[in-house]
C-alpha cells in the first residue's frame, strides 16, 4: 500500500512539474528562454570565434591561424592577442574608403528605397481593398524567385549589348550602347531593387493601422491635406520609417552579391573586401577583424539611437 | 432639465418668423452608391442653440453632421452657415469644428500640443496660443494633464480634451458626434450638465448627434428626429415627446402603448374610436376631423395611465387586464397587463409612498383608465 501510494504520489508529482512548467512561471521563462538560446547558440557563439580568430596570426595549416592559447611545459598557459589585424585595417586605407563607400551606397539607396517606398506604401494602405490585395501580392511576388537569379537577370538587362541598351538603340535614343553595368549606378539600382519590399512592407503596416478620423480631426482644425500629412501621417508613421530604413540599411551595408556582380572594380563595398580577404588572400584573422569592426560600426549607432528613441517616446520605437 | 436659461421661453427663435436662421440646410441630400444616406433634408437652426440630431443608427444623422463639417459632400442641395453658402468649401476653411465620436485626439501630442494644434493652423503668437491653450485647460479642469499624452488619459478626460480642441478655435458652430457615447452612465450624466453649462458659458451654437433620446432631450433647446434620411419631426423637447408628429416618432422617444382602431364618430374635438384590440371604445381628443371608419393608431404614454383595483368612475378609455410582469425601478415601477383581446399595456406608476412592498402585483386583476387628452392621434 505505501510503495504504490508513493509511485502514484510521485507521478502525480511529475505532471504537476511538467504542468507547472508549461503553464505557471516556469513556462513563460521557456518561450522567452528558446529564442535567446538560438541567439545564442547561432550568433553570438559565433561572433565569439570570429572575435577570437581576429586577435589570431595568419598560418599556412590547418585551420589557417595561430591558437589565442597555448599550455606551455612549465604548467603555464600562454595568451597570445594579435591585435596587428586592426592596426592594419586603421593603417591600410583600402579599408577605410571600403567602409566609408559601403556606408555611401547603402545609406543613399535607403533614402531611395524611403522615396520610392513611402508613397508606394501610402497608396497601398490608401486604395480600395479590392486592390490592396493585388498590389501587396505585386511587392511580394519576387520572392518567389531567387535573389541570385533576380541580380543575374539584371546583369542581361544592363549589358552593353543588353535588354536596356538594344530597346534605346531600336528608339534612336542612344547611338552607342551606354556602359551600365559594372559601374555604382547598376550597385545604387541593385541594391534599391532588391531592398524596396523590405522597405514597403514595415510602412505599409504602420500606415493601414493608421486611424483616418485623425485626418478628419487635422482637416476640420484648418490644415490643409499636405499639412496634415506632414503633422499627423508623417509623425505617426515614424516606427514604420524607422524599422523600414533598418531593414534595407543593415543588410546593404554588408551586401556582397551586388556590387559583385553588377559594381566595377570601384564599387569597393566592405563585404566585397572581406569576401576576399577571406577566400583569395585565405587571411581569416583580417577577415574577422574586418567583420568585427563592421559589426560594431553598426550596432553602436543603432544601440544609440534607440536608447534615444525609448527616452523620447517613453517606449521602444518598434 | 438642463435647459439653458437664456433658451427659455420669451427667446425661442424659430417661433419668429423674421429671425434668422444661423445654419440653413437647403433640401440636401446625399447619396452613397445607390442608397440616399440624406434625403432632401431642409432644416433651420438659430444662433445659441443646443440642437439635436437623433436617430437609430443609419438614419443618417452623422452623414448629416459630416456635411455640415465639410468631411462630406452634398449630392444635392446648400447649406448655408451665418448667411455665406459653404456647400462646396473644404473643412480647413470652414468656421465649424467638429468633436468626433471617437475623439480623434493625436496620439503622437501631448493634451497641450492637441488643444494648439487647430490654433497653430491659424495666424496666433504664441503667448496668446499659450493663453487660450491654458483657458480652456482650466474650463474642463484638465491643467494638471497638460503635459500627457491621450493613451494616458481615462475615457472622460479624453473626452474633455476632444471637447476643448473642438473650441480652441472659436468656431461659429460646434458639432458633435456622439460626443458621449464612451461613457459609463454616471459619468455621461454629469457630462451631459457640463456641456450645457460649458454651451451656455462660450455662446456657440451646438449640434450634436445622438441615438440616446434621453440624452436628447436633456442638453437640446430642439431635437430633430430622423428616420432613413429624412427628418420626421422638429421641436422642443416637451413637443416631440407629448405631440410626437408620427407613430415612429411616438415609439422612438419614450415607451408608448400603440393601439389601432377605427373612428366611429367625431363630435368637435372629441373623437370615438372602436378598438377590437382592446375590447372598447376609446375617446380622444384630436382637432383636425377624420371621416368615420378611418383607421387610426392612439398612442398613450405608460406613465399617462392610471391603474387601480377598483373600477373608476368614468366608461370610456377604461379597460380591465391582468398583471403578467412588473419591474419595481425605485422611483418608479413598470407594470405589463394583459388585457382580454391578448392586447398588452405598460403602466408606469410614481412610487409615492415608501412602501417596500408593491401593492400591485402578479396575477391581480387591475383597472386601466386615461384621460382623452393623455394621447395622440394618427390615422394610419
Amino acid at each position: 500500500m505505501t510503495t504504490r501510494a508513493t509511485i502514484n504520489g510521485s507521478a502525480r508529482n511529475a505532471g504537476e512539474w511538467l504542468g507547472d512548467l508549461l503553464t505557471g512561471h516556469h513556462g513563460r521563462r521557456l518561450v522567452i528562454a528558446l529564442p535567446y538560446l538560438w541567439l545564442l547558440v547561432f550568433f553570438m557563439l559565433p561572433f565569439v570565434i570570429v572575435l577570437k580568430i581576429s586577435l589570431a596570426e595568419v598560418l599556412l595549416g590547418r585551420p589557417p591561424y595561430s591558437p589565442l592559447w597555448q599550455y606551455l611545459e612549465d604548467s603555464t598557459v600562454q595568451i597570445q592577442l594579435h591585435l596587428d589585424n586592426y592596426r592594419r585595417l586603421w593603417e591600410d586605407p583600402l579599408y577605410f574608403i571600403a567602409y566609408l563607400k559601403s556606408l555611401k551606397i547603402a545609406g543613399i539607396s535607403t533614402l531611395v528605397c524611403l522615396l520610392l517606398g513611402y508613397p508606394m506604401a501610402y497608396a497601398i494602405a490608401r486604395t480600395r481593398d479590392s486592390l490592396r490585395n493585388l498590389l501587396l501580392m505585386l511587392v511580394i511576388l519576387p520572392f518567389w524567385t531567387s535573389f541570385l537569379i533576380r541580380v543575374y537577370a539584371w546583369i542581361g538587362i544592363l549589358k552593353s549589348n543588353g535588354l536596356l541598351n538594344n530597346l534605346l538603340l531600336a528608339l534612336g535614343v542612344i547611338d552607342h550602347p551606354l556602359a551600365l553595368l559594372h559601374t555604382d549606378f547598376a550597385v545604387y539600382l541593385g541594391i534599391v531593387y532588391s531592398y524596396l519590399p523590405f522597405m514597403v512592407l514595415p510602412l505599409y503596416a504602420t500606415l493601414s493601422r493608421m486611424d483616418l478620423t485623425l485626418l478628419e480631426a487635422a482637416a476640420d482644425l484648418g490644415c490643409r491635406p499636405w499639412k496634415a500629412f506632414l503633422r499627423v501621417t508623417l509623425p505617426l508613421s515614424l516606427p514604420g520609417i524607422i524599422a523600414g530604413c533598418m531593414l534595407v540599411f543593415i543588410p546593404a551595408v554588408g551586401e556582397f552579391v551586388i556590387p559583385d556582380l553588377l559594381g566595377g572594380p570601384d564599387s569597393l563595398m566592405i563585404g566585397k573586401v572581406l569576401w576576399t580577404e577571406f577566400f583569395s588572400n585565405r587571411d581569416w584573422p583580417a577577415a574577422s577583424a574586418v567583420a568585427v569592426v563592421m559589426l560594431v560600426l553598426l550596432v553602436v549607432p543603432l544601440a544609440l539611437f534607440q536608447r534615444a528613441q525609448e527616452k523620447s517616446e517613453g517606449k521602444p520605437p518598434l | 432639465m438642463a435647459q439653458p436659461k437664456s433658451a427659455k421661453a420669451p427667446q425661442e427663435p424659430w417661433r419668429d418668423p423674421a429671425a434668422k436662421p444661423f445654419v440653413h440646410i437647403d433640401n440636401v441630400t446625399k447619396v452613397f452608391d445607390t442608397t440616399y444616406a440624406v434625403d432632401g433634408v431642409t432644416l433651420d437652426i438659430y444662433q445659441g442653440e443646443f440642437f439635436c440630431l437623433l436617430g437609430g443608427s443609419g438614419c443618417g444623422k452623422s452623414t448629416l453632421l459630416r456635411m455640415l463639417a465639410g468631411l462630406e459632400q452634398p449630392t444635392s442641395g446648400r447649406i448655408l452657415i451665418d448667411g455665406t453658402d459653404m456647400t462646396r468649401v473644404p473643412p480647413y476653411a470652414r468656421p465649424v469644428n467638429m468633436m468626433f465620436q471617437s475623439y480623434a485626439l493625436f496620439p503622437h501630442m501631448t493634451v497641450e500640443q492637441n488643444v494648439a494644434f487647430g490654433l497653430k493652423q491659424q495666424k496666433h503668437g504664441k503667448g496668446e496660443i499659450r493663453e487660450r491653450v491654458d483657458g480652456l485647460l482650466e474650463l474642463v479642469r484638465m491643467m494638471p494633464f497638460a503635459r500627457r499624452k491621450p493613451e494616458q488619459l481615462s475615457g472622460g478626460q479624453r473626452q474633455r480634451v476632444a471637447l476643448i480642441r473642438s473650441l480652441a478655435r472659436q468656431p461659429k458652430l460646434l458639432l458633435l458626434d456622439e460626443p458621449l457615447a464612451a461613457l459609463d452612465k454616471k459619468l455621461r450624466e454629469h457630462t451631459q450638465f457640463e456641456l450645457v453649462n460649458i454651451q451656455e458659458r462660450v455662446g456657440t451654437t451646438f449640434i450634436m448627434v445622438t441615438h440616446d433620446q434621453e440624452e436628447a432631450m436633456t442638453v437640446s433647446t430642439r431635437i430633430a428626429v430622423m428616420e432613413a434620411g429624412r427628418i420626421e419631426q422638429v421641436g422642443t423637447p416637451a413637443s416631440v415627446y407629448e405631440y410626437p408628429a408620427s407613430r415612429h416618432v411616438a415609439e422612438f422617444i419614450g415607451a408608448v402603448n400603440s393601439i389601432e382602431g377605427r373612428v366611429v364618430a367625431q363630435e368637435g374635438e372629441r373623437l370615438q374610436i372602436r378598438s377590437e384590440s382592446l375590447g372598447c371604445d376609446l375617446v380622444m381628443v384630436h382637432k383636425q376631423p377624420l371621416p368615420e371608419g378611418t383607421p387610426v393608431t392612439v398612442a398613450v404614454r405608460p406613465e399617462k395611465l392610471v391603474a387601480s383595483e377598483q373600477a373608476p368612475a368614468i366608461v370610456y378609455n377604461t379597460v380591465k387586464g391582468v398583471i403578467t410582469d412588473f419591474a419595481y425601478l425605485g422611483d418608479v415601477s413598470i407594470y405589463l397587463v394583459r388585457l382580454p383581446t391578448g392586447q398588452q399595456m405598460r403602466v408606469q406608476l410614481t412610487n409615492l409612498a415608501r412602501l417596500t412592498e408593491n401593492p400591485l402585483t402578479w396575477d391581480q386583476e387591475v383597472y386601466l383608465s386615461w384621460l382623452p387628452d393623455s394621447g395622440v392621434v394618427f390615422p394610419s
